[in-house]
């Protein structure tokens, strides 16, 4: 089945060195868009982490059947699908915060860490390791996206948590900064989280480089896998 | 050296004449150059305009010497380049004077540590550092950014030093827009209202480009000579910039003069001469040669003037500049001059 060293390291690759928007640097376009807010972030990095656990163990299970000519198109049927049961399930039971998300739901589909976990992992290894894979990916986006998100939130309109009442009703926002926090509106645009998750990349690679668990550049190495599979 | 070498080097060819000048020296020069601007800037429109300068220059200075200890550099000769001083002036000069504080605290640390150190330090920073904090600022707080000191009211020296730290209770009465962006809501209040009896105001407008700045533009463009004078600019770019602004402006003015102000009017306004002696020269995210100083300074010049009138931000000059920075590689790749004895193509 699956050992413990194995389990480790599938959390330690997703969580810190392979993660998705620090090592490997995929899936901006969603990153940049949605994490205006910590709610936002977290919603669709959930979103995101149901997708990739779903389809690495689908196309786990079925990988002996999957001929490799044509394995492209069947993985994105499977994804295709997955997504748009993620995409129908918060309609209905999560409508508000789907509306708020809007496009980057269905849009989960092209987000290249589903892809690249499908066939850099899910296409090599057993359906437990591939779902418990695709978990560990999306818990790195998910504290990603948490990271960017707050800060993007506290710097851009000096709040914390807003819209988490669309979710839990009886939770509200915090006004970190009081009701006269200007609002620094430069991080609520793309410019401000690509320059927030500059710094954030930069922190991480000096904390790995720091404890030297980097063999190759991060990012070049993610540059390198990102070219394998298809952007 | 084979032929194709010396193609691909991006200095003019030999023979050489030694200048002998440090970027100590030069940024020493263009500080005396402000000086004048400075003087009739606090005279005219109020002293908090020194506080400001204080204030720019301590964060830019305290910047700059944490980021050449995290990158390992010697703090001396760099520090005391003078070329963060030069950023952090520019950064007061084109700020509100009445802005809070820690507006001119985060410009400041936005050009040195972000524009400046994290790009490669001095010389390698490719975008002009105070623009970039200019732009970043009136992109997060355009409010406080055009809360500008009225000069009508002739406001109180205190008024506006509390204004600074942020204790001011009636801000809105010591301020008011610039001449640029009251011109910009009459245009857009009044359509009919012909532009010259807008101008006629001179109580806002005064003679040419808005009361006590037009001075301090004056102020500026002598400065400006002298550095042309003293050989630390050349004259290329500001020449190319301000064709490019009275060019276009005086097309619109012939077109329809009811509805643009005249070049006059727009020469004399905003960061105009102050961007053509100051800001687009800057050795290092300008252009290297003369025909690529020109083409900067004249593209910036007509986007100046675009984001200026036809846009939504109050003066176009540091977004204009930005955009021509990007520019600023090609250019130099275009106009490369030929190889000493080669002919031109």
């Amino acid at each position: 089945m699956i050992t413990r060293a194995e389990l480790r390291e599938i959390f330690a690759n997703g969580i810190w060195k392979q993660n998705s928007s620090l090592a490997q640097t995929l899936g901006l376009c969603p990153l940049l868009a949605v994490t205006t807010t910590l709610v936002n972030g977290a919603m669709l990095s959930l979103a995101t982490l149901l997708v990739t656990a779903l389809s690495g163990f689908s196309v786990s299970c079925l990988r002996k059947f999957i001929p490799h000519e044509i394995r492209m198109p069947i993985f994105i049927m499977i994804a295709a699908t997955l997504v748009t049961i993620v995409d129908q399930c918060m309609a209905s039971w999560l409508s508000e915060i789907h509306n708020v998300l809007g496009i980057f739901i269905p849009l989960i589909i092209t987000n290249c860490i589903v892809f690249a976990r499908i066939e850099a992992f899910a296409a090599k290894n057993g359906p437990i390791q591939s779902f418990f894979d695709g978990i560990s990916m999306g818990i790195g986006m998910l504290w990603t996206l948490v990271v960017l998100g707050g800060l993007r939130e506290l710097l851009g309109s000096g709040t914390l948590f807003s819209g988490v009442e669309s979710i839990i009703p009886s939770l509200s926002g915090l006004r970190v900064f009081g009701d006269d926090y200007p609002g620094a509106i430069f991080f609520v645009l793309p410019p401000g989280a690509f320059i927030l998750l500059a710094f954030m990349i930069a922190a991480k690679n000096a904390l790995s480089s720091r404890r030297s668990d980097v063999s190759v550049h991060p990012v070049e190495s993610a540059a390198r896998q990102a070219m394998d599979t298809s952007r | 050296m084979s032929r194709d070498r010396i193609h691909t080097m991006r200095f003019i060819s030999p023979p050489y004449l030694s200048q002998n000048k440090s970027v100590r020296s030069l940024m020493v020069k263009v500080l005396l150059a402000l000086l004048p601007g400075v003087a009739v800037y606090a005279c005219l429109i109020g002293p908090a305009i020194l506080l400001q300068m204080v204030i720019a220059s301590a964060t830019a200075l305290f910047a700059e010497a944490a980021m050449l200890k995290l990158r390992g550099k010697p703090l001396g000769p760099f520090l005391s380049d003078g070329s963060a001083l030069v950023t952090s002036w520019l950064i007061a000069l084109t700020f509100p004077p009445i802005a809070p504080w820690w507006l001119t605290v985060s410009g400041a640390l936005i050009a040195i540590v972000i524009a400046k150190h994290l790009y490669g330090g001095l010389g390698q920073n490719p975008f002009n550092p105070a623009m970039v904090a200019f732009a970043a600022c009136i992109v997060s707080f355009p409010a406080l950014m055009s809360q500008w000191p009225s000069v009508t009211l002739d406001t109180r020296f205190t008024d506006q030093i509390l204004a600074v730290l942020g204790l001011s209770r009636n801000l809105d009465a010591l301020t008011s827009a610039t001449p640029l962006d009251a011109l910009k809501t009459a245009l857009r209040i009044s359509p009919e209202t012909p532009i010259a009896t807008m101008l006629s105001d001179t109580k806002i407008y005064g003679l040419a480009g808005g009361r006590a700045w037009e001075c301090v533009a004056a102020a500026y463009f002598l400065g400006g000579l002298w550095l042309l004078r003293c050989k630390v600019i050349r004259w290329h770019a500001p020449a190319g910039f301000l064709f490019g602004v009275v060019a276009l402006s005086a097309a619109c003015w012939f077109f329809d003069p009811g509805r643009f102000a005249s070049p006059l009017f727009h020469t004399f306004s905003g960061g105009v001469l102050l961007g053509a002696f100051f800001i687009v020269t800057d050795p290092v995210s300008g252009c290297a040669s003369d025909m690529g100083k020109m083409i900067f300074g004249f593209s910036a010049g007509i986007l100046a003037y675009t984001i200026r009138v036809f846009g939504g931000y109050p003066d176009g000059v540091a977004f204009s500049v930005l955009i021509l920075n990007v520019c600023a590689p090609l250019i130099d790749l275009l106009t490369r001059p030929p190889v000493f004895g080669m002919k031109k193509k």
